[in-house]
């Protein structure tokens, strides 16, 4: 039984293409078969951190208007035999993407994979309602700041009213993954806690991504932070989280850099 | 050097201000959810009432909301000239 989940937040720039890329690379690995699918249309990014931006060919939009079939659309990954992408359009904009059009491709990819990772775009328009509009559970991807919880907080009430699960009187699973987190100045009161934005959303966590230089790494050359650098500590707080989404039980805790002397080195040279 | 941490420590600590305000927003904007627009409704049905009996200048009613931890203040502002004009309705009666 194939599994739709929206990685959405409400608030832009917070990590929700590179938690998309993460998320559905480390399920790829586990064996799950995954298509990421970017619902920001007109803003694509999904296919630049996944590495696919030149094999692009046909997108989402050209698949809604029937210029060509899903399976032209999907791109395979180069290193992931289950791992799929499926593009946005990069030149249409947002209101070519229709409700029936979105149902109708997602109903198509429920019987190809098994889980299928829209990427919402920010905002609370179109684009953001209908990624959501056909899932099963989602992912709101949250940093430790004012701003960030209050649209995570509006996303949530979304999702529990304006989904095809809502309507029916069924509930969309929903986890919070908590990113850019810096246990340093979360401990020294600078930034909220883990369990202070989980007691205001009052929804389970999924998952915590320290924040780290391993991610602009990952996504400048094109790779999800989990198959770039399985080891670092964003990689493994991911892993971790994609295995609670396959529903093992994982211990939660804060990766934390591991500080050899190769990696010092090599710290100081990047910065 | 423990000592000066610890200053900085205190001096830097906003994360319970961040805590509570968020705590007070977010137990207003979810009361509000699904609902018309408090404010707009409030506006429209005053300019109604009022214009039965004065002739007013909908830009001149405002309406605002001031939110505290235990009470909120709503504060209407009706600006009337002073050689106002009775409405019809009540002109006639």
């Amino acid at each position: 039984m194939a599994k739709v989940l929206v990685v959405t937040s409400g608030k832009g720039g917070v990590g929700k293409t590179t938690t998309t890329a993460a998320l559905g690379a480390a399920l790829a690995q586990s064996g799950q078969s995954v298509v990421v699918v970017d619902f920001d249309v007109g803003l694509r990014n999904l296919d630049l951190v996944m590495g696919a931006e030149r094999r692009v060919v046909f997108d989402l939009i050209n698949v809604v208007q029937g210029v060509a079939k899903l399976s032209q659309a999907l791109i395979r990954d180069k290193r992931l035999e289950y791992l799929w992408l499926l593009p946005a359009s990069q030149t249409r904009d947002k209101d070519a993407l229709t409700d029936e059009g979105v149902k109708s491709i997602i109903d198509d990819l429920r019987t190809r994979f098994d889980w299928v990772l829209c990427d919402s775009p920010a905002g609370i328009e179109r684009g953001a309602t209908l990624a959501m509009r056909y899932a099963d559970e989602a992912v709101i991807v949250t940093n430790p700041e004012v701003s960030s919880v209050r649209d995570s907080d509006r996303i949530i009430g979304m999702l529990d009213s304006k989904t095809v699960k809502a309507e029916r009187g069924e509930r969309v699973e929903k986890h919070v993954l908590i990113t850019r987190y810096d246990p340093a100045r979360a401990a020294r009161g600078e930034m909220l806690s883990i369990d202070d934005i989980l007691e205001i959303l009052a929804t389970p966590l999924l998952g915590i991504i320290p924040e780290s230089q391993d991610v602009l790494r990952a996504s400048n050359v094109g790779s999800p932070v989990t198959l770039n650098n399985a080891d670092c500590a964003p990689a493994r707080a991911y892993t971790d989280a994609a295995r609670r989404l396959l529903g093992e039980t994982v211990a939660m805790m804060v990766p934390t850099e591991r500080k050899g002397l190769m990696d010092r080195l090599l710290r100081r040279r990047a910065a | 050097m423990m000592d000066l941490r610890r200053l900085f420590g205190s001096r830097t600590a906003s994360a319970p201000v961040a805590r509570e305000r968020l705590q007070i927003l977010l137990a207003h904007e979810r009361g509000l959810r699904g609902q018309p627009d408090l404010l707009a409704l409030l506006r429209s049905e005053i300019l109604t009432v009022v214009s039965r009996h004065v002739v007013l200048d909908p830009e001149k009613v405002i309406v605002r909301m001031e939110r505290g931890k235990t009470v909120s203040t709503l504060e209407v502002d009706i600006e009337v000239p002073n050689n106002f004009e009775r409405s019809r309705a009540v002109a006639a009666t």
